[in-house]
């Protein structure tokens, strides 16, 4: 009989890029180590699961406001430091890529594969006006604190980004 | 050291080498021995550490300039 595997929990709170690759990062790296890896992404960290494509559908001046000026996506996050315009992010991404580091899509998918589990918050969804269709197909279920904190309790490692 | 197969992990950083390592051993049998080459120094303690957690055997290193060469047998399946 298989053992029952660890888990590992991450919080992606935050929207940036290094932020992101640092999640992902570790939950690629903690699946990779036989653990069972769950994701939940909240606030700003919807961001880097939003659907790259199309509008964001969202009722209200506000939330319309609030989507169209943070409009997320993998591909459009920032650095925390450094983006001077977007250029500091261009060039951190040109430099990862010479050192053929995965981009943030490349980790998404490699976590996929190696059964990492993406949790969108459905609490920030409502807040911000999201539907499920704003979000990458490779999410896996919503969910709110109380899914979280199930899984963390279990949790050998739990991490807040 | 003999190995059944050879990963080739030169350039990429951590945590590929682990990734791919992940990938390979599933490819091969129990007790089969793979051969990872990789120049990110991680490695000297990463793949200990991983073989710690997963459950498979780290064999040893070899170092030659700059490039690591680390040995695992695999002991379970993944």
């Amino acid at each position: 009989m298989e053992k029952e595997k660890e888990k590992a929990t991450i919080v992606v709170f935050s929207g940036e890029l290094d932020k992101a690759l640092a999640a992902f990062n570790i939950a690629t790296t903690a699946a990779a180590m036989g653990m069972d890896v769950t994701m939940f992404f909240t606030f700003w960290g919807l961001n880097v699961i939003k659907k790259n494509e199309g509008p964001l559908r969202s009722k209200g001046w506000m939330r319309k406001m609030l989507n169209w000026m943070n409009r997320g996506g993998s591909k459009r996050l920032k650095l925390s430091k450094f983006n001077m315009l977007g250029m500091g992010t261009w060039m951190m991404k040109k430099l990862m890529r010479e050192e053929r580091m995965p981009s943030i899509e490349e980790l998404i998918a490699q976590a996929k594969r190696l059964g990492v589990k993406l949790v969108a918050c459905t609490t920030s969804m409502g807040t911000m006006g999201l539907g499920e269709d704003a979000f990458i197909p490779e999410v896996d279920s919503f969910a709110g604190a109380a899914t979280f904190l199930g899984e963390a309790r279990k949790g050998t490692v739990n991490l807040f980004i | 050291m003999k190995a059944d197969a050879t990963l080739d992990c030169t350039g990429l950083y951590c945590p590929m080498p682990i990734i791919q390592t992940t990938d390979k051993l599933r490819e091969l049998e129990i007790g089969q021995v793979l051969a990872v080459v990789a120049d990110d120094k991680g490695i000297k303690t990463d793949m200990p550490a991983w073989c710690g957690s997963t459950g498979n055997e780290f064999l040893g290193m070899e170092e030659e300039d700059g490039e690591y060469k680390v040995y695992v047998r695999k002991l379970v399946e993944a």
